[in-house]
C-alpha cells in the first residue's frame, strides 16, 4: 500500500479519533433522558428501565433490529455456501459429555434471564445468546439444533420474533398508535414478544454460525 | 468522572485504530475485524458518556445492546460474503496491484 | 479507606482502557489471522469488564454472550475457511499488507 494513502489514512484516523475525544472532554456533566425514562416507568409494564427502553419506549428501534438479523441470517442462506467440511474423527469423548451436561442447563439459564429481564439486567438478547451458545456447542458435535422438528418449522421460529413483535405492533393499533401497547397488558405483551425474540435470536445465530440451512433429508454420518 | 474520561478517550482511540486498519488492511477479514472494533469504539464513547451521572442513563444502554446484535448480525454476513469471495476468486485479500479479482483469479500477469 | 478504593477503582480504570487500545491495535497489526481474532474474543471479554465499570450490567451479559462469544466463534470458522491461499493450509499464514 503506498506510502501516500497510508499517510492520508492516517491524518483521516487521527482527525476523527480527535475529535471524538475533543467531544468527550468537553461534554457537560448531564442526566441525559434518566429523568425522562423514570417518569414514565410505571406506565412500561417492566421495572427494570433498559428493559422498558428497549422494549416499550425504544421498541420500534428493536424491532428492526430482529428484523436486521433475519435479513442477515436469509440473505447468509441465500448465498447457498458449501457447508465447512466435517472433520474425519468422532468428536471426543470430553466434548460429547461437556455438551450433554452444558446444554440443559445453557436452556435452563436462558429461560432464567429471559424472566429476569422484567426486573434486573437480563432480558431476550442475553438469553438468546446462551441458546445460540447451546446451538454452537450443538454444531461442534455435529447435532442440528432441535433435530427432529420439520425444517419449515424450524424457519417459521426463526421468524417468530418479527412475526410476534410485528403482531403486538400492529394490534396495539386498535386502541392507540403503532407499538403504543396500553399499560395493563404492556408487562404481558412485553413478555411474549421477548420469548419469541429470544428463540429466533439463538435459532438464528446458531445458524449462522453453523452455515447451513435446515433440510429435509438426513446426511451420512449425521447423529442424535 | 475519571471512569468517563478514561472509557470515553478509549473508544475514540478504538476508532481512530480500527478506521486506520479499515482503510489500510487489504486482507478481508482484517476489513471486518477492524469494522468491529470501529463500532466497539462508538459503543465505547455511547456508555462513557452514559454514565455522566451517578446513575446512568438507560437509553444508551439499550441503542448499544442493539447495536451489539446488528453489528454481529453483519459480521456473521460479511464473513459469509468473504467465504464466497475466497471461493470464487482463490483470495481473501483486496489487492489493486493485480487489478481485479477476476483477473487475479484468471492469471497473475494481468496489469492492474 | 475510602481514598485507597477510589484510587484503586481508577487505577483499574486507566489499566483496562490502555488494555482494551492495546488488544485492539494488536489484533489489527499481528501478522497470523488466527493470533488477531483470539486477540480480538479477548477485547470483547475486557469490554465486558469495562461495561460492568461503566455499571451497565445488561451490556455486560450481552457482550460477553454474542460480542466476544458468538463473534469469536464466527471469526474462528471464518478464519479458518479464509487463512491463505487456495493451496495453503497453515492458518498463521496469510497475504498480508
Amino acid at each position: 500500500m503506498p506510502l501516500l494513502v497510508r499517510f492520508l489514512a492516517a491524518t483521516l484516523s487521527l482527525a476523527v479519533g480527535g475529535l471524538v475525544a475533543w467531544a468527550v472532554l468537553g461534554l457537560p456533566e448531564s442526566a441525559g433522558l434518566r429523568e425522562a425514562v423514570t417518569a414514565q416507568m410505571d406506565r412500561s409494564g417492566v421495572s427494570h428501565p433498559v428493559t422498558a427502553v428497549l422494549l416499550n419506549f425504544r421498541g420500534y428501534d428493536t424491532l428492526l433490529e430482529v428484523a436486521v438479523l433475519l435479513l442477515a441470517l436469509i440473505a447468509a442462506w441465500s448465498l447457498r455456501l458449501a457447508p465447512p467440511g466435517r472433520s474425519p474423527e468422532r468428536p471426543g469423548l470430553v466434548l460429547r459429555e461437556l455438551v450433554r451436561l452444558l446444554v440443559p442447563v445453557l436452556i435452563v439459564l436462558a429461560g432464567y434471564l429471559l424472566w429476569l429481564g422484567a426486573h434486573a439486567p437480563g432480558g431476550a438478547f442475553q438469553a438468546g445468546a446462551l441458546l445460540a451458545g447451546a446451538g454452537v456447542l450443538l454444531a461442534l458435535v455435529e447435532v442440528r439444533p432441535l433435530g427432529a422438528t420439520p425444517p419449515f418449522a424450524l424457519r417459521l421460529l426463526a421468524a417468530a420474533g418479527v412475526l410476534v413483535f410485528l403482531a403486538v405492533a400492529l394490534l396495539a393499533m386498535w386502541g392507540g398508535r403503532l407499538l403504543e401497547y396500553p399499560p395493563e397488558w404492556a408487562g404481558l405483551l412485553i413478555l411474549a414478544i421477548e420469548s419469541a425474540a429470544t428463540v429466533s435470536i439463538g435459532l438464528a445465530l446458531a445458524y449462522l454460525f453453523r452455515g447451513d440451512e435446515p433440510t429435509t433429508h438426513r446426511e451420512g454420518g449425521e447423529r442424535t | 468522572m475519571s471512569a468517563v474520561l478514561a472509557y470515553g478517550l478509549a473508544g475514540a482511540a478504538l476508532i481512530a485504530i480500527g478506521l486506520y486498519a479499515l482503510i489500510v488492511r487489504r486482507h478481508l477479514l482484517r476489513k471486518i475485524l477492524a469494522m468491529n472494533v470501529v463500532g466497539n469504539g462508538v459503543f465505547l464513547v455511547l456508555v462513557a458518556l452514559a454514565k455522566r451521572s451517578a446513575v446512568p442513563d438507560p437509553v444508551p444502554h439499550a441503542m448499544v445492546l442493539t447495536g451489539i446484535v446488528v453489528a454481529v448480525s453483519a459480521t456473521a454476513l460479511a464473513l459469509a460474503l468473504a467465504v464466497r469471495v475466497r471461493d470464487a476468486t482463490g483470495q481473501a485479500t483486496l489487492d489493486e496491484r493485480r487489478g481485479t479479482a477476476a483477473e487475479a483469479g484468471r492469471g497473475r500477469d494481468a496489469p492492474g | 479507606m475510602d481514598a485507597i478504593a477510589q484510587l484503586s477503582l481508577a487505577a483499574i480504570d486507566v489499566v483496562l482502557a490502555l488494555a482494551l487500545v492495546g488488544l485492539a491495535a494488536g489484533a489489527l497489526s499481528v501478522r497470523s489471522l488466527f493470533t488477531g481474532v483470539v486477540l480480538f474474543v479477548g477485547l470483547g471479554l475486557l469490554l465486558a469488564l469495562a461495561w460492568v465499570r461503566l455499571d451497565a450490567p445488561d451490556l455486560a451479559l450481552a457482550e460477553a454472550g454474542i460480542g466476544a462469544g458468538l463473534a469469536g466463534a464466527l471469526l474462528l470458522a471464518a478464519a479458518r475457511r479464509l487463512a491463505g491461499p487456495v493451496h495453503r493450509e497453515r492458518i498463521g499464514d496469510d497475504e498480508e499488507a
